[in-house]
């Protein structure tokens, strides 16, 4: 998909303003961490379970060029087919040239992270291929031509209004005077206009939220159960997968599932979970006659043995948007690329460099909220700093950022002008603020005051204070002396 | 094979330490793989077996499946038309090949048998296992089990044998596994599909309301069969 990280400000300003937006938002902030914390405390071992879920794919990551070697082994055995794709080009190649290999049509698709990474929608359309979104909320923004604004929820940002007008203006197949009041009948209504779509498919492409490789399986977890019809109906299966959707085994599959759904809806499991393996088998009345997986590269490895090794460990649950407050204020179209919040802060720059997305990991708070619900504990406040410090370094040594903090570090460095200069400026500053308590400007920081007061300081520093024998009392209160 | 799989693989092989670690390290994987031990089940999906029917049916319910339990085979003909005639849905049947010794002379309903297709509005299936730890039915797909049966019908019913419900899905997996790898001896046992199916279909798409019933069915009835037969 477009990339629009350069315009963030732009983005994030424009994003604040939409009010469908943000009543959507609100609503998002109430019903996901409420859910998700409800699941975890139906779940006593569940902070021992994400130990586990991070350990599987530390592992993994650790090893990856052997799992990828015994995962492929095993889906050649099982009949299936494996594609190595360095980027998202011969990711598209490669999904091209099964599609054309069977003369396809329509492709059927199931939502994929993966896909909106190569943006497959555009080139397959470009080729002369309908690819057609099944997921619900994935079929409601490729109506509107939007990109999805959220990894599980991609249509978060829609009104039901703006559903209903975009199935008047899309299916005029139906009467004109059809009530589409209830959501149920908004549902009904894209149930029937999906189902002859899955039926007539002669490709159905999949991402994958796991690949094990004890079986060559992928696994795939769904609430609608559009995967299952996306694989099961057309003659051939394509999965598109990036490398580190690898684990182990079953059993290690089923550790992250216990922590996946309950950390993405609060579910404890989600509907459907669908471990496919193959093509159909002699006997098998349904299923695929081909069953091939895309393999995609796309700067991963680029990650691994670097200081950002640990994202790579995401399944992808927006636990991490879902509790952000910055998420929650600008939604997932501001951070301009396919993953938003803070995965995508710390993910976008990673795989499509820091030059046009700088301001990304700058957009956080670093309350650390996303750290604390991440299923495999990601660090990302720090991972965030570290592209702060990256990108830092990239500027020019006599650029002002570099400047003012050379000269902070010198005065720093001298502990008494230290004192003494920053004793004058407290004092102005309470000067000046003393009445009110507040700031209403700043020199050098209208990048605050233009949006909010400065709290005044109170007249003297702490250490002056600390000279004039103010102390902590037994219990830890402040105890300031009165001014002499 | 490909220039691409070489570039990846060696790409990322430069990030390991040591090379010389990778033949030890190959060996612990294999092993890993091999022996496929379960990492920590919760308690939950630990409890003894007298308790485990009645924590299905709880959670089973808890995701808006509705559950019955009968006696015994000759009762599940009888239980599907009560459901289909309590909640006024159609009569006409379709059912999974693994349910051919069912004798439905019974009741009233109209009974075929095959893949699912657009035209189906009830299916009967049955279940490999059902998981007491969230209410989930394990089903593989097999010349008996078609895949389509359990997508395709709006509305599903499933049978499942209560001597087939475990506590966590790990016992799933050593059950599957033993179940079809004495079948060719090799470690190439997975069946095409497995399917964890844990209530029926739902979305939050429209204005993050739950709707029920999007691709997948929109009702899901459960009946547990506490038949001792194998």
């Amino acid at each position: 998909m477009e990339q629009t990280t350069e315009t963030f400000t732009a983005n994030a300003r424009r994003a604040m303003a939409n009010e469908t937006l943000q009543v959507e938002l609100a609503r998002l902030s109430q019903g996901f961490p409420q859910r998700r914390q409800q699941a975890a405390d139906r779940m006593p071992e569940f902070e021992a379970l994400r130990d586990q879920a991070r350990d599987i794919k530390n592992h993994v990551l650790a090893n990856l060029d052997l799992y990828l070697e015994a995962y492929e082994a095993k889906v050649i055995a099982m009949g299936g087919q494996v594609h190595w794709a360095r980027n998202a080009e011969e990711a598209r190649a490669h999904i091209l040239k099964i599609c054309k290999s069977v003369d396809a049509k329509t492709v059927t698709k199931s939502k994929s992270m993966i896909g909106e990474e190569i943006a497959i929608n555009d080139y397959l359309e470009k080729n002369g291929i309908a690819p057609i979104e099944t997921d619900l909320g994935e079929y409601i923004i490729q109506l509107r031509n939007e990109p999805p604004s959220h990894i599980i929820a991609p249509a978060i940002h829609v009104s039901k209004a703006q559903v209903e007008a975009d199935f008047r203006r899309v299916h005029t197949d139906l009467p004109i005077d059809r009530n589409l009041d209830d959501p149920t009948s908004l549902l009904q209504e894209a149930r029937g206009q999906l189902r002859d779509k899955f039926l007539q498919a002669d490709v159905g492409l999949t991402g994958a939220n796991m690949l094990v490789a004890e079986t060559g399986s992928n696994v795939l977890v769904t609430n609608e159960g559009n995967a299952d019809l996306t694989y099961a109906l057309p003659r051939v299966h394509i999965v598109i997968a990036s490398l580190e959707k690898i684990v182990p085994t079953l059993e290690d599959a089923t550790t992250i599932l216990r922590v996946l759904a309950r950390s993405a809806t609060g579910q404890d499991m989600s509907v459907y979970t669908s471990f496919c393996t193959g093509p159909k088998r002699p006997g098998d009345p349904d299923g695929p006659e081909q069953y091939h997986v895309v393999l995609l590269d796309n700067g991963r490895t680029e990650l691994l043995g670097s200081e950002f090794e640990e994202v790579l460990r995401c399944i992808r649950c927006s636990a991490c948007m879902n509790h952000c407050p910055v998420y929650k204020a600008i939604g997932g179209h501001a951070y301009g690329w396919v993953y938003p919040g803070p995965i995508g802060a710390v993910l976008t720059p990673a795989l499509m460099g820091i030059d046009g997305a700088a301001d990304l990991p700058h957009a956080s708070t670093l309350c650390g909220k996303c750290e604390s619900v991440c299923p495999v504990r990601i660090p990302l406040p720090k991972l965030l700093r570290s592209w702060r410090t990256r990108h830092f370094e990239m500027q020019p040594a006599r650029s002002p950022g570099h400047l003012a903090l050379a000269a902070w570090a010198w005065i720093a460095r001298k502990p008494a002008l230290y004192h003494k200069v920053n004793g004058l400026i407290i004092a102005m500053l309470g000067a000046f603020g003393r009445k009110k308590g507040r700031l209403k400007w700043l020199p050098l920081a209208a990048g605050w005051t233009s949006k909010r007061d400065f709290p005044a300081p109170m007249g003297d520093t702490f250490i002056q204070q600390y000279h004039h024998g103010a102390r902590g009392d037994a219990s830890g209160q402040w105890l300031r002396r009165q001014q002499p | 094979m490909s220039e691409a799989r070489g570039e990846i693989l060696s790409k990322i092989r430069t990030t390991r330490t040591s090379p010389n670690a990778a033949k030890n390290i190959l060996g612990t994987m294999q092993a890993r793989i091999r022996d496929h031990s379960a990492n920590l089940i919760p308690e939950r999906g630990q409890r003894p077996a007298d308790e485990r029917v009645a924590q299905f049916m709880a959670e089973a319910t808890r995701v808006n499946a509705t559950v019955t339990r009968v006696a015994g085979n000759p009762d599940i003909p009888r239980e599907v038309a009560r459901f289909l005639t309590d909640n006024n849905l159609p009569s006409r049947i379709k059912q999974a090949p693994s349910l051919a010794h069912l004798d439905w002379s019974e009741t009233m309903l109209t009974v075929s048998q095959g893949v699912g297709d657009a035209a189906d509005e009830v299916c009967v299936t049955s279940a490999f296992g059902g998981v007491a730890e969230t209410g989930t039915l394990v089903t593989y797909s097999a010349a008996e089990n078609p895949t389509t049966l359990n997508f395709l019908p709006p509305v599903h019913v499933v049978v499942l044998k209560s001597k087939d419900i475990t506590g966590a899905y790990e016992d799933i997996w050593v059950r599957l596994r033993e179940a079809l790898k004495n079948k060719d001896q090799s470690d190439n046992f997975m069946p095409r599909a497995v399917n964890f199916i844990t209530g029926p279909s739902r979305t939050g798409d429209i204005q993050q309301t739950l709707l029920l019933g999007i691709h997948g069915p929109q009702r899901l009835h459960i009946v547990i069969v506490d038949d001792k037969t194998p």
